[in-house]
């Protein structure tokens, strides 16, 4: 066991024993390999080594039987290891509905996280133990990679307004373990660590009780949402002249162009960096860029904002189609109209607030004048 | 049977009474600068290619000495940028040329049987191009440096680093027409300038390995060429092609770079097998077991290797059916390189095996590969390689294939031929001290690492954990050993330029073509075009290989070991 130890990362999450069975099996299978093809060779180098300088031995042919036994043989062997590690890697990547939101920036070279509850954190981690945690991760220049050894979690965060990395574990230990970048980010790359501290239910609810005076992520959010204008043209009573955002979380949503898109994390992150990229159907394109207004922070909490104030159900929203009244509801997602990768939940945020839905009233055209956003 | 074998030695004589070679054939700088022999370009790589691999080599110890401590020797701007001259020069300077810029420049014509390869002029310019991107790459490490890794991943290469990325950009660009030239070279030679009766089955697997990898070469680098080209577009220019915050896709560079690079894994490592199938075949004295599938396993992995670049990017966020379809590509490419190990293992029931150092660097190779090539599995299973992607796991293994396969496969090789290159033998006693050495710094240096990236500590870090310095001690100290065991096979060859014993004909009572002329050979290989009737290592009796110039049993040697062939200088 010592030499487990040794050889093994503590085992921190759900995955890490899994990984490490699969690893064990390789090491073994590996072992086995070396050795029967080692002792072949050392006993052939032994019993035929050359006895004469004239000595020349009798060619031999070779064997059709042999030749397919070790082509077969190993196919197999390699087939059951694609699927066993297919298997691991898909349930890796397929994020469950149920899980905790964490909003992770890497920038050179410092990680920052921020909890739905408004906690913000550089370089430290706090986590529960026993509940699905969803890392929603951004870059603010080059790419990182978003290592945790003890989770055997990874994920490279890749730059581009149009998206989130995801990864998700659940941490079964509590103790502190390494956080790493591992994808190469310049000068200060090996100072780009930190620690995640996982703890056990009490212990997490006095630490988030602890700090975080501003408020919510969501809260902040809204107050953002109201100080960046957002709410001029977004208004909950969909007369303003872009959509309105209430109960779109988690939704397909129909583009001008007539492809359907889920509203994510990644939708609403683009629509508001590059807002012309996708246009919802029935609206024109005049939202201006808030890249390099607001802070990638900034906005996860306008997400957060979004998100709450969105119910994660189960219908698909089209303009002039609106359920009439959407339902507080809790964490259901619903696998058919999300992908694996960014299936909508963080529903543990803040009770969804009901609302009274009217199906979208397309504008008419305004002047330019009109369109310029204060 | 006799009357089909080429008398080894008819040639002329010059003015001081040495039959005339290549090498004694015309001396000072021209006839070296300027020469079209397929040979003498050899040697001019050769000395090219093992001056950067010292280099090299120097970087990495400078790598493992700041890995001595946590915190590091150097700061970090000086670590980064010399792992960075270390990849570069180790993978575009020494890995791709090494064997089949100097062994197959060397042994490709005079194994098929021909006068030189179908373009020499053309041979010689790649030689050039390789100079002339090995001098850029230079100035770019000494002039500053490179700090963005070997593989110049963007959006740090093209709007982060400050360092000489352009300059790096363009040697890598001229040293892949090199590559590029030579490959071509390769295909023309094999397909048209076969001696009578060397059919493609009878054809040594070293040619097979370097016809594979030309075809590698040929099709796979022309895309570093284009990626390396757009990513200096985006750097000077702005062109948005990889920088997301100008429009582009980082990923689509992975992918770009990877298409080349994992190939290019192939032209690093088939030639290497090449050498592998001459050495276990000429030092057991047996004809290589499963011969068309060893050949037939070659082009398969070269077919294979353009399949499975991504693998390189299972955590990049491609998508997870991506990744699924690579993984299993990997696997498919694993099949061939095992069949090889097989075969060889297979080659060996029944021989007569020789002890000498090249027979110790094929087991060397098939051990080391063996390691090398199982934990490639490790990194091919997704689900394990989200732990292990960018760890030290990563960086040994890929040392397994890449010191372990083609570097042993180089020294194995060299060692070979190195009496049919330069006219002397080597000293066997100091060459297997030298192996050993190296066999033993080698695992010191990288095992421990297998288990340093398990434990998580990712690859290029400048500083680490103190829980990991233990492991990287070790390693640093396997590093030493393993300098030590190249400092004396350097040593020792150059001192056999000189001191060495005049090299026979053929001294590993040999078949194939390259045996069957002098030592050196003469600078148009052969005084009378061979005609080949026999079989791929058929050996001969041992009668028949006296005639070639083997010397064979002392004892019972009916041929008296003629002047020219003297062992003592």
């Amino acid at each position: 066991m010592s030499l487990m130890n040794w050889m093994l990362p503590p085992q921190a999450s759900t995955y890490a024993p899994e990984v490490d069975h699969l690893y064990i099996f390789f090491v073994v299978t590996t072992i086995f390999f070396t050795a029967v093809i080692s002792i072949a060779i050392l006993y052939f180098f032994i019993k035929f080594h050359r006895r004469s300088e004239s000595e020349v031995p009798r060619p031999i042919a070779g064997s059709m039987v042999l030749e397919s036994a070790w082509t077969i043989i190993p196919f197999i062997i390699s087939m059951f290891m694609f699927a066993w590690g297919a298997k691991l890697y898909l349930q890796e990547y397929s994020i469950p509905g149920n899980s905790t939101d964490i909003y992770v920036v890497g920038k050179q070279w410092m990680w920052k996280f921020q909890h739905p509850e408004g906690q913000r954190e550089i370089n430290e981690l706090h986590l529960p133990v026993g509940r699905k945690i969803r890392f929603v991760m951004a870059t603010e220049d080059v790419i990182h990679s978003f290592f945790i050894p003890a989770f055997r979690m990874k994920e490279d965060i890749v730059p581009g307004a149009d998206h989130y990395s995801t990864v998700w574990a659940e941490p079964t230990e509590t103790g502190t373990y390494r956080i790493y970048c591992s994808q190469y980010c310049g000068t200060n790359h090996s100072g780009m660590t930190g620690w995640v501290t996982v703890l056990n239910d009490r212990d997490y609810q006095a630490w988030l009780s602890g700090g975080a005076a501003e408020g919510s992520m969501a809260e902040r959010g809204a107050a953002l949402f109201q100080q960046l204008g957002c709410i001029t043209c977004h208004r909950s009573d969909a007369q303003g002249q872009c959509p309105r955002l209430e109960v779109i979380y988690g939704k397909e949503q129909l583009m001008s162009d007539g492809q359907k898109v889920i509203a994510d994390d990644g939708y609403i992150r683009e629509s508001v960096l590059k807002p012309l990229a996708k246009i919802v159907a029935g609206f024109q394109p005049v939202m201006p860029s808030f890249q390099g207004q607001v802070s990638e922070e900034q906005i996860q909490e306008l997400i957060a904002y979004i998100k709450s104030i969105g119910s994660p159900e189960v219908t698909n929203t089209t303009p002039g189609q609106v359920p009439a009244s959407s339902k507080a509801a809790g964490n259901g997602s619903n696998p058919l109209s999300a992908p694996p990768i960014m299936s909508p939940g963080g529903a543990n945020i803040i009770a969804p607030q009901s609302e009274n839905a009217r199906p979208h009233q397309p504008l008419p055209k305004l002047t330019p004048a009109q369109q310029r956003i204060p | 049977m006799s009357n089909q074998f080429i008398p080894a030695t008819t040639g002329a004589v010059s003015t001081n009474g040495q039959e005339l070679n290549y090498l004694n054939n015309g001396y000072g700088l021209k006839s070296w600068l300027l020469t079209k022999d397929h040979k003498r370009i050899a040697i001019l790589y050769l000395i090219s290619v093992s001056a950067f691999f010292m280099l090299g080599g120097i970087f990495a110890l400078l790598i493992r000495i700041n890995l001595l401590t946590p915190s590091g020797v150097f700061p970090p701007d000086t670590y980064n940028r010399l792992f960075t001259a270390h990849g570069v020069i180790m993978v575009f300077l020494f890995l791709v040329p090494a064997v089949p810029a100097i062994l197959g420049n060397f042994l490709v014509p005079i194994m098929i049987g021909a006068k030189d390869l179908a373009f020499p002029k053309i041979n010689l310019l790649s030689w050039y191009l390789y100079v002339a991107a090995g001098a850029i790459l230079l100035t770019a490490i000494f002039a500053g440096g490179i700090d963005t890794g070997w593989t110049f991943y963007t959006p740090y290469s093209t709007g982060y680093s400050n360092s000489n990325v352009l300059l790096a950009a363009l040697g890598v660009f001229i040293a892949g027409f090199s590559s590029i030239l030579t490959g071509i070279n390769f295909i023309v030679t094999v397909h048209t300038m076969r001696a009578p009766g060397m059919t493609w089955f009878r054809l040594p697997l070293f040619i097979w390995a370097h016809y594979a990898t030309a075809l590698v070469m040929m099709l796979a680098t022309p895309v570093l060429a284009i990626t390396v080209s757009l990513m200096a577009l985006e750097r000077v220019a702005h062109v948005g092609i990889f920088d997301p915050s100008m429009g582009g896709d980082p990923v689509l560079f992975q992918h770009m770079f990877w298409f080349y690079s994992h190939p290019a894994v192939y032209i690093m490592v088939l030639p290497a097998m090449g050498v592998i199938s001459e050495l276990i075949a000429n030092l057991s004295r047996k004809n290589i077991f499963g011969y068309k599938f060893i050949a037939m396993s070659s082009l398969a992995i070269a077919i294979f290797g353009f399949l499975v670049w991504g693998h390189h990017l299972f955590v990049s966020t491609q998508s997870i059916y991506l990744g699924l379809a690579f993984s299993f590509l990997s696997y498919a490419v694993a099949i061939p390189s095992a069949i090889k190990v097989f075969n060889w293992t297979a080659t060996l029931y029944k021989g007569s095996i020789s002890y000498d150092t090249p027979m110790l660097y094929a087991l060397g190779f098939i051990g080391l590969f063996l390691i090398g090539g199982m934990t490639g599995l490790f990194v091919a299973a997704v689900g394990l390689d989200v732990h292990i992607h960018d760890t030290y796991f990563v960086i040994a293994h890929f040392h397994y294939v890449m010191v372990g396969g083609s570097l042993m496969g180089f020294l194995g090789g060299m060692h070979l031929w190195w009496g049919k290159m330069t006219g002397r033998q080597y000293p066997e006693y100091w060459a297997r001290a030298a192996m050993i050495i190296q066999f033993v710094g080698f695992n010191l240096t990288f095992f421990p690492q297998f288990i340093l990236g398990y434990l998580g500590m990712p690859r290029r870090y400048a500083s680490y954990p103190p829980e990991f310095q233990t492991l990287h001690v070790l390693s640093t100290a396997g590093a030493s050993i393993l300098g030590l065991g190249l400092g004396i096979t350097i040593f020792y060859l150059l001192w056999s330029l000189k001191n060495g014993k005049r090299a026979l004909a053929n001294p590993w009572g040999a078949p194939g073509l390259e045996w069957r002329t002098s030592s050196p050979p003469p600078t148009e290989n052969f005084h009378v075009t061979p005609i080949v009737t026999w079989e791929a290592y058929e050996f001969a009796p041992i009668e028949t290989m006296e005639v070639l110039g083997y010397p064979g049993d002392p004892g019972k040697s009916t041929q008296p070991v003629s002047a020219e062939h003297g062992t003592e200088d």
